[in-house]
């Protein structure tokens, strides 16, 4: 009420304007003001979507090392020939050294008949993009640029390409922008999130019954906790990541190395330093407890005290109340709040950075103590590089990303919808 | 199991007179246990904060008392040059400095200027297409903006500015795309404010003849400030922290300049592309991560403070 009784000595200083039309052709001014910022706002969003699109699908000029169709024994495709057939094709195409070589790294005879076109088209076929052009222009002028192609690359072959396939999302990771998948990064991201989840979850709801259900806060410590994880929710990201890079990776690096547990499941997957799945998610579960604690919080707060007390007034103990009455008033608020906090730790990247998973990795994450890559990594890094092509998978694996995520907003958004109780 | 027996035998009304009926609290195991686990998962959030206080404290020390580095050079120092010696971090400073600066520039006329067309303006149908659209840009992850910035907003900066004035990678185009970021911020935390203003404050304008605008400036806006002001200095605060952005669009190499078309790295930026490398462990190098690392948590941490002391002690409480 202060604010009101202060403000009267103010319009006895300007002199009044009692021009009535003025003023409302001003407010009608501002409100255009207004309403071109908002409509800014929106065409920012709009900028970002066709930014991403434009450069997922769009023309391409593929050169080929060798044709697929030379390839072909008898008659039969390249695509539909036998597992044997595909080793004799390698062994004919490859250099011997080579052979030998991709043969140690995982005997062929045990690949799977996918992974071994993989290889074909890695190192025989060896498709490669001349030019690549956004979908803008290969809709509006694919005729300049069919005239370009066959000027400059004549041996390139023109299709128009969908960067982002089912191949994309299920294969696994190349070194060639051409054939590469995303399938490594995105297991990559479901076990680090798998382990955030599990720790962070527990931690955050319990913090938030403590401080909701059983804290006393008159008492300065209590006060104090509240305090501090408000203020480490606007910690930046990054400094995270440092903790968990001093902490984790190194001081704690017999456990997340799982050198601790040499004798289990993942004996041979053991990397050799704590840069692993393991830290990642410790991580990753530190830096979004303070933001499932506040959310909790607020979900517990909603739950009328009438509920309590009447759940004590039968006789029940303290937490056979909380289990039994305030929880499941809550639940729908404290999942809304924490799949909220999990799509947020699903795109952060400048943490995982920052303790090391920034390397390449064409291996599938099988556990806690494998090494890892995950979706933004790769976005990161393929954004990173120079050439056109990284920056179209780039694109797509942020299609993937932003898929992934939609959902589980929109899962959020019906739990809340769903499960709210009004009492 | 024993305890509900016990409780039943006290509490049964048949058994009641022929045992003293004991009303005094009872200890429950159980109960401890439960009380004491929530208490160490309360516990777990001031581990962290000691946790990075004290890891960015002791590598910083380290870094400080190395050979050839100095407090002094490294707030008075122009040059970031680790090969040769140079640890001066107002190269860093500078361009965190210019990229926020630039963001706050988009970010809050535009964010308040949302802010008040949703607050007092928009419809409640407004409001329900508009809230959505500003909770989708605060949800994508700021990798996403960092390719937008990259392969986006560069662009467009050197089509109007051209290719000799904007670098490919520059703070102005980082700049902006983090004011875009921020946006939704701006405007949910101000909207939030203006929100809570009570009714009876406009009509009380209106009824004095006052129009729409000067009742949303005039009279609503200042009932907020406290609000927005907090809104203003997480969202700066947020800013700062930012690292994909800049990563990406702001350029590698520490550059003290103060041409936002020219590249620069900033501290976060910094941080990201060295630990991304190939670093050792306890070499110059990593130590002094920590040493902008530690900057970096104090200016936003006490930032954060800032706010958080507004909004507690600004609270407008209205009947």
């Amino acid at each position: 009420m202060n604010e009101t009784s202060a403000r009267p000595s103010s319009p006895a200083d300007e002199v009044f304007d009692d021009n009535v039309a003025w003023r409302h052709t001003r407010g009608g001014r501002w409100l255009l003001i207004f309403q071109l910022a908002t409509i800014t706002c929106i065409l920012a969003l709009s900028a970002l979507t066709f930014n991403i699109v434009n450069s997922a699908f769009g023309l391409v000029a593929m050169q080929n090392e060798v044709d697929p169709d030379s390839l072909a024994v008898d008659g039969v495709d390249l695509e539909d020939l036998e597992k044997d057939a595909l080793i004799e094709v390698l062994r004919d195409n490859v250099r011997a050294g080579l052979f030998r070589a991709l043969d140690s790294r995982g005997p062929l005879n045990d690949r799977s008949r996918d992974e071994l076109l993989v290889v074909i088209l890695e190192d025989v076929v060896k498709p490669r993009a001349a030019a690549t052009y956004p979908l803008v222009d290969s809709l509006l002028a694919r005729a300049a640029i069919e005239s370009e192609v066959a000027e400059k690359f004549p041996t390139a072959e023109l299709e128009f390409r969908s960067w982002i396939t089912p191949r994309f999302v299920t294969g696994s990771q190349s070194g060639i922008a051409e054939i590469t998948g995303v399938r490594t990064a995105i297991l990559g991201s479901i076990w680090t999130i798998l382990i955030t989840i599990l720790v962070a979850f527990p931690l955050g709801v319990g913090a938030a019954l403590y401080l909701e259900e059983y804290a006393d806060h008159d008492r300065l410590f209590n006060r104090f906790i509240q305090t501090n994880i408000n203020n480490l929710a606007g910690v930046p990201s990054i400094i995270y990541g440092m903790l968990g890079l001093a902490i984790f990776v190194r001081a704690l690096e017999p456990l997340t190395s799982g050198a601790m547990f040499q004798s289990a499941v993942a004996a041979a997957n053991v990397s050799a330093n704590g840069r692993t799945v393991l830290s990642a998610g410790l991580t990753l579960a530190l830096l979004i407890l303070p933001l499932i604690i506040i959310n909790s919080q607020e979900a517990v707060r909603a739950v009328p005290s009438s509920l309590r007390q009447a759940g004590l007034g039968l006789g029940a103990t303290k937490w056979q109340t909380i289990w039994s009455l305030v929880l499941p008033g809550a639940m729908p608020g404290i999942m809304t709040g924490a799949i909220l906090a999990v799509s947020r730790a699903i795109g952060e990247t400048a943490p995982i950075v920052v303790i090391g998973a920034s390397t390449v990795i064409f291996q599938d994450p099988t556990g806690p103590f494998s090494k890892f890559t995950t979706l933004p990594i790769q976005i990161y890094q393929w954004t990173s590089r120079p050439q056109p092509e990284f920056r179209n998978i780039a694109a797509a694996a942020i299609i993937v990303l932003l898929v992934l995520l939609l959902s589980l907003n929109a899962s959020a958004v019906l739990l809340r919808n769903r499960f709210t109780v009004r009492y | 199991m024993t305890v509900q027996s016990e409780v039943g035998r006290g509490g049964g009304l048949s058994s009641s007179h022929d045992l003293p009926l004991d009303l005094r609290k009872r200890r429950h195991l159980f109960e401890t246990l439960v009380e004491g686990g929530m208490f160490a998962s309360g516990i777990i959030s001031i581990l962290t904060t000691f946790g990075i206080v004290y890891v960015l404290g002791t590598q910083a020390l380290l870094f400080f008392q190395s050979s050839g580095v100095t407090l002094a050079q490294f707030f008075g120092g122009i040059e970031w040059q680790p090969r040769i010696g140079k640890f001066g971090v107002w190269p860093l400073i500078n361009s965190t400095l210019m990229v926020t600066t630039i963001g706050m520039l988009v970010a809050l006329p535009m964010g308040l200027c949302v802010a008040i067309y949703l607050s007092e303006y928009a419809s409640p149908k407004m409001r329900n297409i508009l809230k959505p659209v500003l909770e989708v840009l605060a949800g994508i992850p700021t990798i996403v903006y960092g390719y937008f910035a990259l392969t986006f907003m560069t662009p467009l900066l050197r089509l109007i500015f051209g290719d000799s004035v904007v670098q490919i990678y520059n703070t102005a185009s980082a700049g902006i795309v983090i004011g875009i970021l921020i946006i939704p911020l701006v405007a949910s935390m101000s909207e939030d404010s203006l929100h809570a203003v009570p009714d009876g404050l406009r009509q009380a304008a209106f009824g004095l003849g006052a129009t729409r605008l000067e009742t949303a400036l005039r009279i609503v806006f200042p009932a907020a400030l406290s609000g927005i002001s907090a809104a203003v200095i997480v969202a700066m605060s947020r800013a700062i922290g930012e690292t994909m952005i800049v990563a990406i669009a702001a350029g590698a190499g520490p550059n003290f300049t103060f041409n936002p078309f020219q590249s620069a790295e900033t501290m976060t930026g910094h941080i990201v592309r060295i630990s991304g490398g190939d670093l050792s462990y306890d070499s110059l190098d990593y130590n002094s991560l920590f040493a902008i690392g530690l900057l970096l948590f104090v200016i936003t941490f006490t930032l954060n403070i800032i706010s958080g002391r507004i909004i507690a002690r600004f609270r407008e409480v209205y009947d």
